[in-house]
């Protein structure tokens, strides 16, 4: 029997803490667990839905595990490979492989840079093309995500999109250098409902044609449903239930999930049945 | 009995160039009292101007140059300051999306709760700060005491929506606007303040108008549903009518939007071809017909008017006042 293939990314009992919010005196009187034991792994060429209430520890989660913080217990591993001591090599590895985008659009562009210059920037870091090709590949990039590749466009400053472009111009920086996985934290939530849907199907489409590996995070545990192979349900710091979405949607096995599920319930617009 | 707000074919205008760029061009709505009227829509449409518009507070340089706004029958452009100054946080309260920003961050919560008190209802210090602590309680607060002691950056942000609203409450008003309350919310915040709202209205016959771009939370609270796109009024209706059978091709969209969301199974999701037009950059016809599955040559040309039909219901459609005659289920 073949050795399973180690998860993509993998986080292990991490530990992560804050200096309490609101105790400003007297100095560290207290702290914050976000991470409490925390451990997620996301398979190679999945979708996993990782939901969970404001201040569960969801999107702490997904910036230690993107190396963006370090934890104070646990580790975290990128392709079987703990990342205790990363060197520069595999930070820059780490940054290729796995990519993310967030929830706020606005915030993840530089507000003077011009759309073109945006998406071909990780071109250059991370040299994935030889840069005479690089003009067709930014093009290319933008198609993918359905925005125009026109010169007109290409010229344009962030403030000059809408939120739904603003949220693909991320996502087609995110692609440029060809990441095995993707991190989205919150990736419609600040979307206008009307383009909501053409942001979701987008990621789908992604998902089917390059079988890239997606963490998702939400609170919304019925998007989910519909976007995810696997889904994780997070409170006070840990993963505390995991599984495919019909099971964990129909039987819930843990008080968080079934809280979750009961308001997104109530707030289903009207009968449809 | 004239109803509590009303506003008529609202405009308002930010200087652009030589001339005027109208951000809000149509917009009609009513309230009654006691009534819960949800205000729906997306990004540009014109929610949050219109809100301001009802207390007089359209922010400079805009301004409001046609239509009308009427808050408990007086006129909000002609009223003297002081008549303002008594609707704004008296005869209406507020309610912000953003509670972080609303809230003083070097006052008490039962401080603020109890200023209202103080200025609309000139109680004394005492009076107002027992007030406060009760308001607290209203909205759901456990240890009421204890967290008019606190300061607002040791809530959480569920605890703050509840604080801005008893704050909006201590001023005893008789309509309550709220601005995209639950937005910043997680789902489960966003299902216990949607019950406390439907409470607060139980108990209190407050009126309510609740803005917000998500139509289930409105369809859940409201019982009569306005929807705005492009900074016109689309849409006007009771809440079973717009769900069962929308008119306006927008209106019926957002309603499919809606309902897939939390649908099992199906493969894609529903959405709504093209983007939500920036303000002020409409067609000259109907401002949806870059995006409406029903759309006809007349639409393009020519801007429709909020028509108002035999049921009772208004639509600002083309296409829906054709079908006028032979209404059935379409």
């Amino acid at each position: 029997m073949a050795t399973p293939e180690p998860p993509l990314l993998e986080a292990r009992d991490l530990v992560r803490r804050y200096p309490a919010r609101g105790r400003a005196w007297p100095r560290g009187a207290g702290t914050v667990t976000a991470l409490d034991g925390a451990s997620l792994a996301l398979r190679g060429g999945e979708v996993l839905g990782l939901v969970g209430r404001s201040g569960s520890g969801k999107s702490t989660l997904a910036r230690v595990m993107l190396n963006l913080e370090r934890p104070e217990s646990g580790e975290v591993a990128f392709r079987g490979r703990v990342l205790a001591a990363p060197t520069r090599a595999e930070l820059h590895n780490l940054r290729r492989d796995v990519q993310a985008v967030f929830q706020d659009p606005h915030g993840a562009l530089d507000p003077r840079q011009r759309i073109g210059a945006a998406v071909a920037e990780p071109l250059v870091i991370h040299r994935v093309i030889p840069g005479s090709a690089r003009r067709e590949r930014v093009a290319a990039l933008l198609r993918q995500v359905g925005l125009p590749a026109e010169r007109e466009f290409l010229r344009r400053l962030p403030a000059e999109l809408s939120g739904g472009e603003r949220q693909r111009v991320a996502l087609a920086r995110a692609l440029a250098s060809e990441p095995k996985a993707i991190v989205l934290d919150e990736p419609v939530s600040a979307l206008d409902v009307s383009v909501r849907g053409q942001v979701l199907n987008l990621l789908l489409e992604l998902h089917r044609s390059s079988g890239m590996a997606m963490l998702v995070i939400t609170h919304d545990i019925e998007l989910v449903a519909r976007l995810c192979g696997r889904v994780a349900v997070m409170a006070g710091g840990r993963v505390v239930e995991e599984g495919p979405p019909e099971e964990v949607l129909r039987h819930p096995r843990s008080e968080p999930t079934a809280e979750l599920l009961a308001a997104a319930r109530a707030q289903a617009p009207v009968s449809r049945s | 009995m004239a109803p509590i707000l009303a506003v008529a074919d609202l405009a308002i205008a930010f200087p652009d160039g030589d001339g005027w760029r109208r951000v809000v061009d149509g917009v009609t709505l009513e309230v009654a009292e006691g009534e819960v009227v949800g205000l729906v829509g997306e990004s540009g449409c014109g929610k949050t101007l219109t809100a301001l518009a009802l207390l007089g507070l359209v922010p400079e340089p805009g301004r409001v140059i046609a239509g009308s706004v009427h808050v408990a029958g007086a006129d909000v452009a002609t009223a003297g300051e002081r008549e303002l100054s008594s609707l704004r946080g008296g005869t209406i309260g507020f309610v912000f999306q953003e509670p972080a920003q609303a809230l003083n961050p070097v006052r008490t919560v039962g401080f603020q709760v109890a200023e209202a008190a103080r200025i609309h209802q000139r109680l004394p210090r005492r009076r107002a700060a027992r007030l406060a602590v009760d308001l607290l309680r209203e909205v759901g607060l456990e240890d009421a005491e204890a967290m008019a002691a606190a300061y607002p950056h040791q809530l959480s942000g569920g605890q703050r929506q509840r604080v801005l609203l008893a704050c909006a409450l201590s001023a005893n008003p008789r309509v309550l606007v709220a601005d995209e309350p639950t937005s910043a919310l997680d789902t489960v915040a966003q299902q216990q303040f949607a019950e406390l709202l439907a409470t607060l209205h139980r108990r209190r016959g407050l009126a309510f108008l609740v803005i917000s771009h998500d139509l289930a939370l409105v369809a859940r609270l409201a019982e009569r549903v306005v929807v705005l796109y492009a900074g016109e009024t689309v849409e006007m209706a009771a809440r079973e009518a717009i769900v069962a059978r929308p008119l306006h091709p927008y209106s019926r969209a957002l309603m499919r939007v809606a309902g897939d969301a939390g649908a099992g199974g199906g493969e894609r999701f529903a959405t709504i071809p093209g983007t939500v037009p920036r303000a002020g950059e409409w067609e000259r016809g109907c401002r949806f017909a870059p995006r409406c599955p029903l759309v006809i040559a007349r639409c393009r040309d020519a801007h429709p008017t909020l028509d108002s039909r035999q049921d009772g219901r208004r639509a600002r459609c083309f296409v829906v006042a054709e079908a006028e005659g032979r209404v059935g289920d379409s």
